[in-house]
């Protein structure tokens, strides 16, 4: 494999994209979803369709499955023109949309039959194609089953056996990673490496885990509905090798070095990942500590791997990147230093489950977590962690157990306790029809601030997250970075001392994400306890503890160093908080079988 | 509080006003259904298509058809000579009535015996064919005292002298227009509050609300006022229109009537806020709407009169709340009752308004999963 973008190859190429341009209107304004994209997708391999939400990644995947009719350009798949012969090219390929059309009240076995019919497999081959395919997908002894009671990671796998029942050439999966655990994850993968390898099938992956890039043979990585950059995935990362260094220095604490180095010049990126910070730097030479740190004598900077998201990262900040700047002039502000970081615990929970019917979503679940702290609670979907979030929000009471947050108990003075709590929803649900000026207004008023101390917060807000400019905008209309930073103002309005994040960072991208968690950062250093959840293994590195649930349990509690370092072993050097995750999973699968 | 409350209800407004969706419920169906109500729907019944067939041919007979032919209710569309042609012009609907006069007619009129005269009607719409025949046996009796002021004879031994209150002339659109006050409030009012909580359900903006320090009791009193005056608005309107445009007379007292529809958007509010807090998804939440509005107009009074219904259902309509403003509307326009005289219809709305909404407001909290 060359190192330039261009990629020769002696098989004609899976899908041919010519200028693709795609539009839409939403609300009278005109969303370029894609922009003039060109490329080549090889056959024969995984090729990663990389970038954050709202960077065109299921748009495109529609116009090649012929759903959708390009504005501009051509595309060409398995040698057939889409928009001319849009029945042949969906015949011959096999698409897996984000939510796939599972029939939750039939079985397993008759979604397949379903599929089968509407692809119109042959009867004879049914069986033996059955028998592969649930032999694949692990589903074999859940045939019965209805589907709508399977887990998500298993409902993935039967999405992907009902794609795969025509036999298709070219395998296009719009997310179908997103959410599910780290396990089926990993099974997921396998299935498709599995394909390629015996089959020959060509597949697209879309996906926003970035970590994933390094799973495919080929990433095309958008961005905003324009393509960054194309290849293999060690072209990307050999960009920014020998710039990745690990910084630790017990001096001071991690978050105060995080946001020095951040500012730091020649420093590209620096983020929290567990007690360390891990920088990129502009230039491939290792940074002097006694310039870069010249008062902590006891720092070290340790070089690292350099990983895919290293390299979007700097491909985002390269200069010309209209969004650098605007991150750049960010400068974090002091936060006011409200309340002294202390020991006293603001959240604990012991003995806490809530039950639906006969099925218990969280079972006895107990932890605390102290003043100042970011605490994150990590899982797959369906793991029970958000129904933890809601009772902690006081959203749902629990079946069992005790729950006080800011010394209240939840049972008993529950709006005296939400008083006190700021809560962001998943998806920055706001009132998308009103102004972001209307959103501060209402929110305020809806925590009790009068007059003077309302227009003083919303002053504060609109220059804090610089909505200044939005103010009057619809926030439906406001691009999802700018949501994320409204949806966070509106929950920060009354100063709150514990503040919930559900999924905050999802779908975001890379830059977007780091300017969130440097206020989160800020808010944690001047007090504010931080309750986050994620299925974003990456977030889990920037909380300070964190515990993991699996099938509404806690597996393990403590910092993620703690978590990574029980997975250490001679094969995993350097263990991912995925690699734990799963370890924690398999342990966990296999002391039940025991005990059973 | 009030403070909280106030801003819900900014927000509330706001929500609706701004959304083009809604603004559309406020306007569109309320003036569509005024129009349709106002003018198509209407009992009384106006050229009548009917055939004649007459087997006397002479100068009375003559005059019984001219009485029907030159009445505005009936229109001669055939005459025809055979029992087999009648079954032709009635079967696809083409008349709605045969007037059919017998060979003897002339004769027994003559000799002072009564004239037989027969009249088919097409029984399958069985209101319209009651109608119809109330139409016919009038120019019947007409033509029969006239008969007799003519020739002589003896007079009909009790004389029927009608006399209709309230509603003179017996319009039917006296009857409806009113009806579409307590209609378009409901339909409209009810789509709102419904779609109320459901739609911050859908968009997840719900939660947001319940973890701040308001109360269900702020939310709740926060979702209804704009209801309430959204309602009032829409309700002035029709009534404006009732009054000025199809000029039925309006007898009673404003006040007593606003009384009436204050209580009236209050139990409706509660369903609507009810039936929100109970859907999870917009779409729910409308089809709940009309799962309750269907029955609770046919069960209002409306169009059919509740002492019709078996006593089971008649039981049934003491919770519907249209039932009670029917009576009021109907009562202050065209009999010009009292808030007093109202008394019995009032309490009950009340007492549906305050359960319902505090049954929305358990359940904000209690339907979150």
């Amino acid at each position: 494999m060359s190192d330039s973008t261009e990629i020769t190859t002696t098989a004609e190429p899976a899908i041919v994209l010519d200028s693709v341009s795609k539009s839409f209107v939403t609300g009278g304004r005109i969303v370029r979803a894609l922009d003039n994209i060109s490329a080549r997708i090889r056959s024969g391999v995984v090729t990663g369709l990389i970038g954050p939400d709202a960077a065109g990644k299921t748009t495109l995947m529609r116009l090649i499955a012929g759903l959708l009719v390009p504005d501009a350009g051509r595309i060409v798949a398995l040698g057939i023109d889409v928009a001319r012969e849009p029945l042949r090219v969906q015949g011959a390929l096999g698409y897996m949309p984000q939510r796939f059309g599972l029939y939750e009240d039939l079985t397993v076995q008759e979604n397949l039959d379903l599929y089968a019919d509407l692809h119109a497999v042959a009867l004879v081959e049914r069986p033996a194609r059955y028998a592969e395919l649930l032999k694949m997908t692990g589903l074999g002894p859940f045939t019965r089953r209805l589907a709508g009671r399977l887990s998500g990671g298993m409902k993935q796998k039967l999405g992907l056996a009902c794609t795969l029942v025509g036999s298709p050439r070219l395998l296009l999966l719009d997310e179908p990673t997103v959410g599910v655990d780290p396990v089926s994850r990993r099974e997921l993968w396998a299935i498709v490496y599995n394909l390629v390898e015996n089959r020959g099938t060509s597949v697209l992956l879309s996906t926003a885990y970035l970590d994933e890039a390094e799973r495919c043979a080929d990433v095309l990585l958008m961005h905003e509905g324009r393509t960054l950059g194309q290849g293999a995935p060690g072209t990307f990362t050999r960009r920014v090798a020998g710039r990745s260094f690990r910084v630790f220095a017990p001096d001071v604490g991690k978050r105060a070095l995080q946001k020095r180095l951040a500012t730091a010049p020649g420093v590209t990126d620096a983020i929290i990942q567990g007690a360390n910070v891990r920088i990129v730097t502009d230039k491939a030479a290792p940074p002097d500590p006694r310039e870069l740190l010249a008062d902590m004598p006891h720092a070290e900077i340790t070089a690292v791997a350099p990983r895919f998201e290293d390299s979007f990262v700097s491909l985002l900040k390269a200069p010309g990147a209209a969004i650098a700047a605007a991150v750049a002039a960010a400068v974090p502000r002091e936060a006011p230093a409200r309340k002294a970081p202390g020991d006293g615990e603001m959240i604990v929970v012991r003995n806490l489950s809530r039950r639906f019917g006969d099925f218990y979503a969280v079972r006895d679940v107990s932890f605390s977590v102290r003043r100042g702290e970011v605490f994150g609670l990590l899982g797959a979907n369906g793991a029970g962690k958000s129904t933890t979030f809601r009772m902690l929000c006081g959203l749902l009471p629990a079946s069992e157990g005790t729950l006080r947050v800011a010394g209240e108990d939840l049972r008993h003075a529950a709006a005296r306790a939400r008083a006190n709590i700021g809560y962001m929803a998943q998806k920055f649900s706001l009132y998308a029809e009103l102004s972001v000026l209307r959103n501060l207004r209402f929110f305020a008023a809806a925590y009790g601030l009068r007059a003077a101390r309302q227009r003083e917060r919303i002053e504060w807000a609109l220059s804090e997250f610089e909505l200044k400019p939005f103010a009057n905008a619809r926030s439906a209309d406001l691009p999802l970075g700018y949501k994320q930073r409204l949806a966070l103002a509106a929950a920060l309005m009354h100063e709150p001392e514990i503040i919930f994040l559900d999924e905050p960072t999802s779908g975001v991208d890379p830059l977007g994400r780091r300017d969130f968690w440097r206020r989160i950062n800020a808010l944690a250093e001047s007090g504010v306890t931080v309750m986050v959840t994620t299925h974003f293994m990456e977030e889990a590195e920037y909380c300070d503890r964190l515990v993991i649930m699996a099938q509404g349990r806690i597996l393990a509690e403590g910092t993620s160093e703690e978590m990574k370092a029980r997975v250490r072993s001679a094969e995993i050097p350097d263990p991912s908080m995925e690699d734990a995750f799963v370890a924690l999973i398999q342990n966990n699968l296999a002391n039940g079988a025991q005990a059973a | 509080m009030w403070r909280r409350i106030l801003a819900l209800t900014i927000k509330e407004l706001l929500a609706v006003l701004q959304d083009p969706k809604s603004r559309f419920v406020l306007v569109g169906p309320p003036i569509i259904q005024l129009l349709v109500f106002g003018y198509a729907a209407s009992f009384d019944l106006k050229q009548v298509p009917f055939a004649v067939y007459n087997q006397d041919a002479s100068q009375p007979s003559r005059d019984l058809v001219a009485r029907f032919a030159g009445s505005p209710t009936f229109r001669e569309v055939a005459a025809i000579h055979s029992d087999a042609e009648a079954t032709a012009l009635i079967d696809p609907g083409k008349v709605l009535m045969v007037l059919r006069i017998d060979p003897r007619f002339t004769r027994d009129l003559l000799s002072g015996r009564p004239g037989p005269v027969q009249i088919i009607v097409d029984g399958r719409n069985s209101n319209t064919a009651l109608i119809v025949l109330g139409y016919a046996s009038t120019i019947i009796t007409d033509f029969s005292l006239g008969w007799i002021a003519e020739h002589g004879g003896q007079d009909p031994p009790a004389l029927l002298d009608v006399r209709s209150w309230f509603n003179p002339n017996l319009d039917s659109r006296w009857f409806i227009v009113p009806g579409i006050v307590a209609l378009l409030t409901q339909v409209v009012t009810l789509v709102l509050t419904a779609l109320s909580v459901a739609r911050e359900r859908e968009a997840g903006t719900f939660d947001q609300l319940l973890v701040t320090p308001m109360s269900p009791l702020e939310i709740v009193i926060g979702k209804s006022l704009p209801g309430m005056l959204i309602g009032m608005m829409e309700a002035s309107f029709i009534i404006a229109a009732a009054v000025l445009w199809f000029h039925i007379p309006l007898r009673g007292g404003l006040l007593p009537l606003f009384i009436g529809l204050g209580l009236f958007l209050l139990s409706m509010i509660g369903a609507g806020l009810m039936i929100s807090s109970l859907s999870v998804t917009q779409q729910q939440a409308l089809l709940g709407a009309f799962l309750f509005m269907v029955p609770s107009v046919i069960l209002s009074g409306f169009a059919t009169p509740i002492a019709n219904m078996p006593p089971l259902i008649q039981d049934l309509t003491y919770v519907n709340p249209m039932r009670y403003f029917l009576i009021v509307v109907r009562g202050i326009f065209l009999e010009g009752s009292s808030a007093r005289s109202l008394l019995p219809q009032l309490w009950p709305m009340a007492v549906i308004g305050v359960v319902t909404l505090a049954a929305a407001g358990y359940l904000f909290r209690r339907r979150l999963y």
